[in-house]
């Protein structure tokens, strides 16, 4: 799987691509893992760019309750933007549109987390 | 095997409709009938079947309770939950008291909803009738004594006259029971719970409730899948949502619709009935449990359909 991130200001944009699956899923925890590290800090954020994500299943989308749940405890926030038509029925289905922060873009995800970051998007 | 047939689906409690769930079942019956004249008996009952389920009935109130009919002249049934109850009445009914018959019980394990219904199984207090319970707990026999004890029961164990016998299953090992071959799979859950796999006639079911599965490891998902393995039917687990079964109700032994989709579809199994539904729910609740099933098992299909329903009391399920 592959998984590009981007920083603006004090967000970190992950953007995975494919299928997160019971094969891919445990690279997209190791991936993100240093991420969420990385961003742990208070007022910091990291949000992942689902619009290159054409499937999610249960497992993948236990990385992600483990990234808010680390995100959280530092006082950092984790939103999931730009999801597929697929992908958000997926998350509606399994209850996790009511778990994580869903924002139809990136920019929109920014605009609610960060002015700093928002403005760095901008500009990139 | 001919048939399933549930006599209890609730998990953890028994569930009772309230007058006032009544009363908003038979007021939206009542509004949808608006304008329409009903000229015979037959009329009257097409409108009810064309009503949705959470309308016109209930996914029902006891406890873990199944029935696998094998086309033999024995008893085999999952669980010891409150639906033995009505299910030794039904079996009364059809032979009357003096004509013995034999129950086999497999017991996922023996937390209070799994094993209330014993003391109100009346064919257990008839000389004569045989139940054959069976089970890989070392305590089956002594959890289902200690519900009947005093103070917490007014008539003993010992009080049962029926022919009783504990048969403890070992892992790993196929059993011969009723004309099924049947084995077994441990499963997440406080004080561990087993799964069912029953074979015969060409058939293949699995009863496999208070299950967790913890998603993180590919070997206990790839152990579910093989026992799940292109059966006919699996009664799973779907008590939560996905995202409580991982979050806020982890580690209390339960699973998700999402992931009997995710592990049936995986198994090629030919039907998924979810079962031991949330006492929390109401049939409403429930009803939107088994359409998120279904539009999920849609959009994420492979291969063949697979039927998924929501076990309610009273169901039956031809195989």
């Amino acid at each position: 799987m592959k998984i590009s991130s981007r920083k603006f200001a004090d967000v970190v944009v992950a953007a995975p691509v494919g299928r997160i699956d019971h094969y891919s899923a445990g690279q997209l925890e190791k991936t993100l893992a240093p991420l969420w590290e990385k961003s742990g800090s208070k007022n910091a954020a990291l949000v992942l760019d689902f619009a290159s994500v054409e499937y999610i299943s249960s497992v993948g989308l236990r990385v992600l309750m483990i990234a808010a749940k680390q995100m959280r405890a530092n006082d950092a926030r984790i939103a999931v933007a730009a999801l597929q038509p697929i992908v958000a029925e997926i998350f509606a289905i399994s209850r996790f549109d009511r778990v994580l922060d869903v924002f139809p873009s990136v920019r929109s995800a920014l605009e609610q987390l960060s002015v700093s970051a928002l403005e760095a998007f901008d500009v990139a | 095997m001919k048939r399933i047939r549930f006599w209890g689906t609730r998990g953890s409690l028994p569930f009772a409709l309230t007058a006032a769930m009544v009363r908003k079942k038979v007021i939206t019956a009542l509004r949808g009938a608006s304008g329409r004249a009903f000229t015979s008996d037959t009329d009257v009952e097409a409108y009810v079947d064309g009503l949705t389920f959470p309308v016109a009935g209930t996914y029902g109130g006891h406890t873990s309770c199944v029935e696998i009919e094998t086309g033999g002249s024995e008893y085999v049934l999952c669980d010891l939950g409150s639906g033995v109850r009505p299910f030794g009445q039904s079996a009364l009914a059809r032979h009357g008291p003096g004509s013995p018959q034999t129950y086999h019980f497999f017991m996922s394990h023996v937390h209070w909803d799994h094993i209330m219904g014993l003391p109100f199984f009346t064919p257990a207090y008839i000389p004569g009738n045989r139940l054959r319970i069976y089970g890989r707990h070392p305590r089956l026999e002594a959890a289902l004594r200690r519900q009947q004890n005093e103070p917490s029961f007014p008539v003993d164990f010992s009080v049962l006259r029926a022919d009783i016998e504990f048969v403890h299953l070992k892992p790993d090992t196929p059993y011969d029971v009723a004309g099924m071959t049947v084995t077994t799979k441990l499963q997440l859950h406080t004080g561990d719970s087993y799964g069912y796999r029953f074979e015969g006639n060409g058939r293949a079911v699995v009863y496999s409730t208070d299950s967790e599965h913890k998603l993180a490891d590919p070997r206990e998902t790839e152990g579910f899948v093989d026992f799940f393995k292109n059966a006919d039917l699996v009664i799973f687990d779907g008590m939560f949502s996905l995202a409580d079964a991982i979050s806020i109700k982890e580690d209390w032994g339960h699973s998700s619709n999402v992931v009997g989709v995710e592990l049936c579809q995986m198994a090629g199994v030919r039907h998924l009935c979810l079962f031991h539904h949330d006492p929390g729910a109401d049939d409403e609740a429930i009803e939107r449990v088994l359409i998120d099933a279904r539009r999920l098992e849609e959009i994420t299909r492979t291969g063949e359909p697979m039927i998924v329903t929501a076990a309610y009391d009273g169901l039956e399920i031809e195989l």
